[in-house]
C-alpha cells in the first residue's frame, strides 16, 4: 500500500482519545457528585442498600433486554427495550453508589484492570452476592408474562421511589427523582397491557390468568421489610417496603378491578429458613442468567471495550 | 437530535471557570435526559473536544443528577429547531405532587402534527427510537412522526 493511501488510517490510531464516540476509557457516573455517607448511616449498610435496589434495577434490566427482537410488533420491542435502559441506567447509578460508599464490595480484579466499580458489582460477584427480588430473576414466558412481571415490579419500584425522593442520601434522592418520572411510564405501559390481555381475545385472557398465577407468589417480596431496609428507614436513608403495600394494593386492585380479573388467592413463595433474594438465596434462574451476562466480561477482566 | 446544541435541550446546566493552584479550569456541568441515556458520554466527549479547540486546555465535566431533567428546559429556539425538522416539541412538564397517578386510558391530549397541523393524531408507542421521544400517527395526512416527551 503506498504511503498516500496509507494515510487513510494515520487517525485511526494515537492522538486524543476523546476522538472515539465514547472514549477510550469509562467514564465515572458520578463524576464531580458528592457520595459523602450522611451522618449516623454505617456505609456498609449504605452499600448493602444500594446493592439492593441497583440489583432488582439490573436483574429486571437484563430479562427485559431479552426480549430484544422477539416482541409481537415493532412498537413493544422498542418499548420494552427503552424500559430496559431505563433500568440499566438506574443500576449503574446505583451499583456506583454502593462502591462509592462502601469500596469493599466491589469484586478484586487483576492488577490495571480498566473496569470500573459499578461493572465489577455487575459481572464479577457471584449469584449469591446478588440482592435482587426472585420476581426479577425468572425466566420470562409469553407476553403476558412481561406484562404481569413490569406490572408487579414497576407498582412497587415508582412506590419505593416516590418515597426515596426525600432521602437524606443526595444520591439516591436524585436517583428516585429521575427515576419516578421513568418508572410511571413502564407501570402505564403495563397496566394498559395487563387490561387490553384481559379484555381481548380468550385465548389472551387465558396467558393472562397464567401469566398473574404463575408470578403473584413472588409479589410479596416486593413489600416485605428485610432487617436493613428498617434500619435504613429509621435513619431517613431508605424506605420501609412494608409501607409500600398500602399504595401498592390499591394500584394492583384497581387494574384488576377494571380488568375484571380476580385478585390472586396465591400464597407468597416462601424462603429458605426465612431468607430471600434480599438476603442472596436466589432460584437456580439467577445462575443461568448471570452466567450468560457475564460470560464475556469474566473472560476478559483486563479487556477494553 | 442534532438540530439541538447541548444548551437548547437543557442538558448544559452551567459553565464555570475555577481556579486551582496550577491556573484556570473550565468546569461545564450536564445533566441526563433520562437515566439511562447512553448519549452521555458522547456528549462529555464533545464538549472535551470543542472546549479544548477553543484554546481552554484545563476542561473538566461534572455530571449533576439533582434536580432532574425536565422538558420544560429545552428553549424556544430548541423547540422551534424540533419543529423546523419535524419532530413535536413538548408540552409543559406534570406536575406530580404525591403519589403518581395510573393511566390506563389513551395519554394526555395527542399533540398536533408537526407536518400538516392537524390535531387528528394517534399514539403509536410511548417508547421511540430514544428514550426521550413518543411515536405518533397522523390520522389526516397519514404520516409518523416523533414527539419529545413531557417528563
Amino acid at each position: 500500500m503506498s504511503d498516500e493511501h496509507g494515510s487513510v488510517f494515520d487517525g485511526l490510531l494515537g492522538g486524543d482519545s476523546s476522538q472515539w464516540a465514547f472514549g477510550t476509557d469509562f467514564e465515572d457516573p458520578l463524576a464531580g457528585v458528592d457520595t459523602t455517607t450522611p451522618d449516623g448511616v454505617d456505609p456498609a449498610e449504605l452499600a448493602a442498600y444500594c446493592l439492593m435496589l441497583g440489583d432488582d434495577a439490573l436483574i429486571m434490566s437484563q430479562r427485559l433486554s431479552e426480549w430484544c427482537s422477539r416482541a409481537p410488533d415493532l412498537e413493544e420491542d422498542i418499548a420494552l427495550a427503552n424500559m430496559a435502559l431505563d433500568l440499566l441506567g438506574q443500576a449503574r447509578l446505583l451499583l456506583a453508589r454502593a462502591a462509592a460508599a462502601d469500596p469493599a464490595v466491589v469484586p478484586a480484579l487483576p492488577e490495571g484492570s480498566p473496569v470500573p466499580p459499578e461493572d465489577a458489582l455487575a459481572f464479577f460477584r457471584d449469584d449469591r452476592d446478588f440482592r435482587n427480588v426472585r420476581l426479577a430473576e425468572v425466566p420470562n414466558g409469553d407476553f403476558a408474562h412481561v406484562v404481569v412481571r413490569l406490572l408487579l415490579f414497576s407498582t412497587a419500584r415508582l412506590a419505593l421511589l416516590e418515597r426515596l425522593r426525600t432521602s437524606r442520601d443526595h444520591v439516591l434522592a436524585a436517583v428516585a427523582g429521575k427515576g419516578v418520572k421513568e418508572v410511571a411510564y413502564h407501570r402505564d405501559w403495563a397496566g394498559r397491557w395487563f387490561l387490553t390481555l384481559a379484555q381481548g381475545t380468550e385465548e389472551s385472557h387465558r396467558r393472562l390468568l397464567a401469566a398473574l398465577d404463575a408470578l403473584w407468589p413472588l409479589q410479596g417480596e416486593l413489600v416485605a421489610a428485610h432487617p436493613l431496609e428498617r434500619s435504613l428507614a429509621g435513619a431517613g436513608v431508605g424506605v420501609d417496603p412494608a409501607e409500600l403495600r398500602q399504595e401498592v394494593d390499591a394500584v394492583l386492585d384497581q387494574v384488576l378491578t377494571v380488568s375484571g380479573v380476580p385478585r390472586p388467592g396465591r400464597a407468597p413463595l416462601a424462603g429458605v429458613g426465612g431468607r430471600t433474594g434480599r438476603d442472596g438465596l436466589h432460584t437456580e434462574a439467577l445462575s443461568l442468567l448471570l452466567a450468560e451476562m457475564q460470560v464475556v466480561a469474566r473472560a476478559h477482566p483486563s479487556g477494553r471495550w | 437530535m442534532p438540530m439541538l446544541t447541548l444548551a437548547d435541550l437543557g442538558v448544559l446546566r452551567g459553565v464555570e471557570v475555577e481556579r486551582d493552584a496550577d491556573g484556570e479550569v473550565v468546569v461545564a456541568s450536564i445533566t441526563p435526559t433520562y437515566t439511562g441515556c447512553p448519549a452521555m458520554a458522547t456528549m462529555r466527549d464533545d464538549l472535551v473536544h470543542r472546549l479544548r479547540d477553543a484554546g481552554f486546555d484545563r476542561v473538566e465535566v461534572r455530571v449533576v443528577l439533582d434536580p432532574p431533567w425536565s422538558s420544560d428546559w429545552i428553549s424556544e429556539r430548541g423547540r422551534a429547531a424540533l419543529r423546523a425538522a419535524g419532530l413535536s416539541a413538548p408540552g409543559p412538564a406534570p406536575r406530580r405532587p404525591g403519589p403518581v397517578l395510573l393511566t390506563l386510558g389513551p395519554p394526555r391530549p395527542a399533540p398536533p402534527c408537526p407536518r400538516c397541523g392537524s390535531a387528528a393524531t394517534r399514539l403509536t408507542s410511548e417508547f421511540g427510537a430514544t428514550a426521550c421521544k413518543a411515536l405518533y400517527r397522523c390520522t389526516a395526512c397519514l404520516e409518523p412522526f416523533e414527539h419529545v416527551k413531557e417528563i
